[in-house]
C-alpha cells in the first residue's frame, strides 16, 4: 500500500530541497569562481565578465604561478610542516593516549586534568608569542636554525584529538591485551600489535585532523617567521603576503608602490589573477583527498561525545 | 550509620566463644601496610608505560604551560629589566589591570573590544546555532542517498579550507572598485538588493555597517554544514516507528516535527547549545585579523570600531613593548571569563543529561 503524500509534507519537502540546494551551491560557488578566474584573462576579471565559466580562456597567470620558484619553495615548506608535524603530533598523542587509557596508571585523573585544562584556558597571544620566540632561540642555540622546526615541534597541539584516541583505546577489550601479555609481549608490542590495528579508524581520523590543521595553519607561522626568512614560510603565509603586497583586495595597505608599478612591465597578467591561481594550487591537495576523508571526519565528529 | 567494609572481617570461634581476625583481613592489612612500597614497585616495574607519557607531558608543559607561567608579565613593567623576557621585569602589582579599567586612553579600547567579543559571539550563536539544526532536519527529508551525499559533500567542504583561503574568497567576492576593477560579484548582489552603490564600490567589508553581516555570513558558510553532522546523526536515530505512529494518529509534517523529531533531538541540541555558550568568548582572531587587513589604514581603522575583539586588540598591543603587559592582562581576563563559562556549561550539561564533554 502506498501512502498518500500529504500537502504539508510536500511543501516541507520542497522547501527543504530548495534551501539545501541553494546552500550547497553557495558552498561550492566561490571555489568555482576562483577556478574560472584563474583561467580567465585579467581584463575579463577586471570588467566583471567572469561569473561562472572562464571568459577569454588563457593560462598566463597559472603558468606564471607554476614557474614562480618562491611559491613552490613555500609549497614544499607546507608539505614538510604537514608531514613532520602530523607524524610528531600523532606520535606523542598515541603514546600519551595509550598511557592515559590504562587504569593502572598512577595519577591518571591528574594527567587527564593536565591535558583537559589546556582546552579550558589558554595564556593568550602575547605570552604564547614570547614562548615561541624563546623556543626558536633555544632551537637556534642547539643548531636547529630553520624556524620550520619550531612550527613542527611546538605548534598544532590538540587535546581533543588525544582524548579521542584515549577513548578508542579504552574500548579495546582487556582480554586481548592480557592474552598478548601472557605470550610475553612488551608494552610497546601490545600498543603496536594489539591497540593500533584495532583503532585504525580513530587513528586515521585524528591523523587527518592534525594534517588538515597543519596544511591550513597561518597565524603562528606568520608571527614566528619574520619576512627576512620568508623562504621558510608555509604557503598560506606566502599567499596572504602576496595579496597584501600586490593587490588592493585586502585594502592594499602593505602595497609596495615600486613592486606594484613594476608589475605591469614584467607580467602580462594582473596580480589578482595570480592570487586566484595560487588559491587553486593551495586547495587542490585538499580537494583531491577530500572525497576519501570526508566520511572519516563525519565519524570523528560523532566520536566527539567525549567523556572522562 | 557505621558499616564494616568487609563482612569476613572477624571470625567467630564457637568453641571458645571468641572473635579473631580472619586470614583475609590479615592479608588486607599487610597489603595496606605495604601499599606505598608496593606502589613504588609497580611504578618501577611499569616504567615503560610512564615513559610513554613523557613526550606528551613534555610538549604540553613546554608549549602550553610555559606560556601560562609567562602570564606573570601582566603584573610586571615591560619597560624594565633587559626588555627581552618577563622574568627580568620588575613587579608592578595590579597597575595594568587598573589602567585597563580607568586609563582614559586604553580603557575605551578595552571595553570596545570586550563588547565586540560579546556581540560577535552573540550573533554567531544567534545565526550559527539554528542553521546546522535546520540543515540536519532538511537532510532528513532527502530520501535519495546519492542526492543527500552529494549535498553533504558540498556543505562540509568549506570547513576544510584554511582561514587565509576563506578570507581571500570573502575579500574577492566583496572587493571594492579600487584600481579600476569591477566590484566583487556578491557585492553586486548586495547592490541589486538596494545597498547604496557608493558603499558597494568602496568595498563592503570595509564598511562598518556591513562588516558584521559579512563576518557572520562567512562564519555560517564555513561551519554550518559541518556542524550539522552531529544533529543529522541525532535526527536519523529517530526510529521510523515513531513517525508511523504519529502518522496513524493523523499528524501532518509540522506536527511530526513538533512532537516526534524535535523532542528526540532535544538533548543533543541542549548539550550543543550549552557547549556553544561555554566557548562564547573564544572568538577566533585569525579570521578577524585577516579580514581587517594586516596593515593599519583608514578603512581598517573604521572597521576596528565593530570588528576589534580582545584577542585582536591584544595582538595589536603586542607589537609595542610598553603595551605588552596591558595586552596580556586584557586577554587573560577574557580567557578567565571564558574558562568560567566553559566549566559552568559543563557542570550544567552534566546535571541536565549525564553527558559531559570533558
Amino acid at each position: 500500500m502506498k501512502r498518500k503524500v500529504e500537502t504539508s509534507e510536500l511543501i516541507f519537502r520542497i522547501v527543504a530541497y530548495f534551501i539545501l540546494i541553494v546552500f550547497a551551491l553557495m558552498c561550492v560557488y566561490p571555489l568555482v569562481y576562483v577556478l574560472s578566474s584563474a583561467f580567465s584573462s585579467s581584463s575579463a576579471i577586471n570588467s566583471g565578465a567572469v561569473v561562472l565559466w572562464p571568459v577569454d580562456v588563457q593560462a598566463d597567470a597559472f603558468i606564471g604561478v607554476l614557474t614562480n620558484n618562491k611559491f613552490w619553495i613555500n609549497y614544499a615548506n607546507t608539505l614538510f610542516v604537514t608531514f613532520f608535524g602530523t607524524v610528531w603530533a600523532l606520535g606523542y598523542s598515541i603514546l600519551g593516549a595509550y598511557a592515559l587509557s590504562k587504569k593502572r596508571l598512577l595519577g591518571r585523573h591528574g594527567w587527564n586534568f593536565f591535558l583537559v585544562f589546556t582546552m579550558w584556558f589558554s595564556a593568550g597571544i602575547i605570552p604564547q608569542y614570547q614562548n615561541y620566540a624563546a623556543t626558536s632561540e633555544i632551537f637556534g642555540a642547539i643548531g636547529i636554525s630553520d624556524l620550520k622546526w619550531t612550527i613542527v615541534l611546538a605548534m598544532g597541539m590538540n587535546a581533543t584529538n588525544i582524548i579521542l584516541l584515549r577513548n578508542s583505546f579504552e574500548g579495546v577489550p582487556s582480554e586481548i591485551e592480557e592474552a598478548a601479555r601472557i605470550d610475553g609481549a612488551t608494552e610497546l608490542q601490545i600498543l603496536t600489535k594489539v591497540y593500533l590495528p584495532m583503532s585504525k579508524a580513530t587513528i586515521a581520523t585524528v591523523a587527518l585532523f592534525f594534517g588538515i590543521s597543519r596544511w591550513n595553519g597561518y597565524f603562528w607561522a606568520f608571527k614566528v617567521i619574520p619576512e627576512g626568512q620568508s623562504y621558510s614560510w608555509p604557503i598560506q603565509v606566502y599567499i596572504r603576503d602576496y595579496i597584501d603586497k600586490y593587490t588592493s583586495i585586502a585594502g592594499g595597505t602593505k602595497n609596495d608602490p615600486d613592486a606594484v608599478q613594476n608589475w605591469d612591465l614584467n607580467y602580462n597578467y594582473s596580480a589578482v589573477s595570480a592570487v586566484y591561481s595560487m588559491v587553486v594550487c593551495a586547495i587542490i591537495p585538499i580537494l583531491a583527498i577530500y572525497p576519501f576523508i570526508q566520511k572519516y571526519f563525519a565519524k570523528g565528529v560523532n566520536m566527539g561525545g567525549v567523556k572522562e | 550509620m557505621f558499616r564494616l567494609k568487609y563482612d569476613d572481617f572477624l571470625i567467630y570461634d564457637e568453641e571458645t566463644g571468641t572473635y579473631s581476625m580472619s586470614a583475609e583481613q590479615q592479608v588486607r592489612d599487610e597489603t595496606e601496610k605495604n601499599r606505598w612500597k608496593n606502589t613504588g614497585w609497580t611504578v618501577l616495574k611499569d616504567w615503560r608505560l610512564y615513559l610513554m607519557l613523557v613526550p606528551m607531558v613534555l610538549v604540553y608543559f613546554l608549549w602550553k604551560y610555559m606560556p601560562m607561567y609567562e602570564l606573570m608579565g601582566c603584573f610586571k613593567n615591560p619597560n624594565t629589566g633587559d626588555l627581552t623576557h618577563v622574568s627580568t621585569y620588575s613587579w608592578t602589582g595590579l597597575k595594568y589591570f587598573q589602567e585597563l579599567f580607568t586609563n582614559a586612553e586604553y580603557s575605551p579600547l578595552f571595553w570596545r573590544a570586550f563588547r565586540n567579543t560579546f556581540i560577535t559571539a552573540f550573533y554567531g550563536l544567534l545565526f550559527g546555532f539554528p542553521m546546522p539544526i535546520i540543515l540536519a532536519l532538511f537532510f532528513n527529508e532527502v530520501k535519495s542517498n546519492v542526492a543527500r551525499s552529494i549535498m553533504q559533500v558540498c556543505v562540509y567542504l568549506p570547513k576544510f579550507l584554511s582561514t587565509v583561503i576563506v578570507t581571500s574568497l570573502v575579500l574577492v567576492l566583496f572587493r571594492s572598485s579600487a584600481g579600476g576593477q569591477s566590484v566583487g560579484i556578491v557585492s553586486q548582489l548586495f547592490g541589486a538588493l538596494g545597498v547604496d552603490n557608493a558603499v558597494v564600490n568602496s568595498g563592503l567589508v570595509y564598511t562598518t555597517k556591513y562588516y558584521r553581516a559579512i563576518y557572520i555570513i562567512a562564519d555560517l558558510w564555513e561551519h554550518a554544514g559541518y556542524d550539522s553532522i552531529v544533529f543529522f546523526a541525532a535526527v536519523i536515530a529517530v526510529s521510523p516507528t515513531s513517525y508511523e505512529a504519529a502518522q496513524i494518529d493523523g499528524a501532518g509534517k509540522m506536527a511530526q516535527m513538533r512532537y516526534v523529531v524535535i523532542p528526540s533531538i532535544l538533548s543533543t541540541v541542549v548539550i550543543m547549545l550549552i557547549m556553544k555558550i561555554g566557548s562564547l568568548l573564544s572568538v577566533g582572531y585569525e579570521k578577524i585579523y585577516l579580514l581587517l587587513g594586516t596593515g593599519v589604514g583608514e578603512a581598517q581603522d573604521a572597521n576596528y570600531e565593530v570588528a576589534d575583539v580582545v584577542s585582536t586588540l591584544s595582538n595589536r598591543w603586542s607589537e609595542t613593548q610598553e603595551y605588552k603587559a596591558m595586552g596580556t592582562a586584557a586577554e587573560m581576563l577574557n580567557n578567565l571569563i571564558g574558562m568560567i563559562l566553559v566549566i559552568g556549561a559543563n557542570a550544567i550539561a552534566r546535571k541536565a543529561s549525564d553527558v559531559s564533554l570533558y
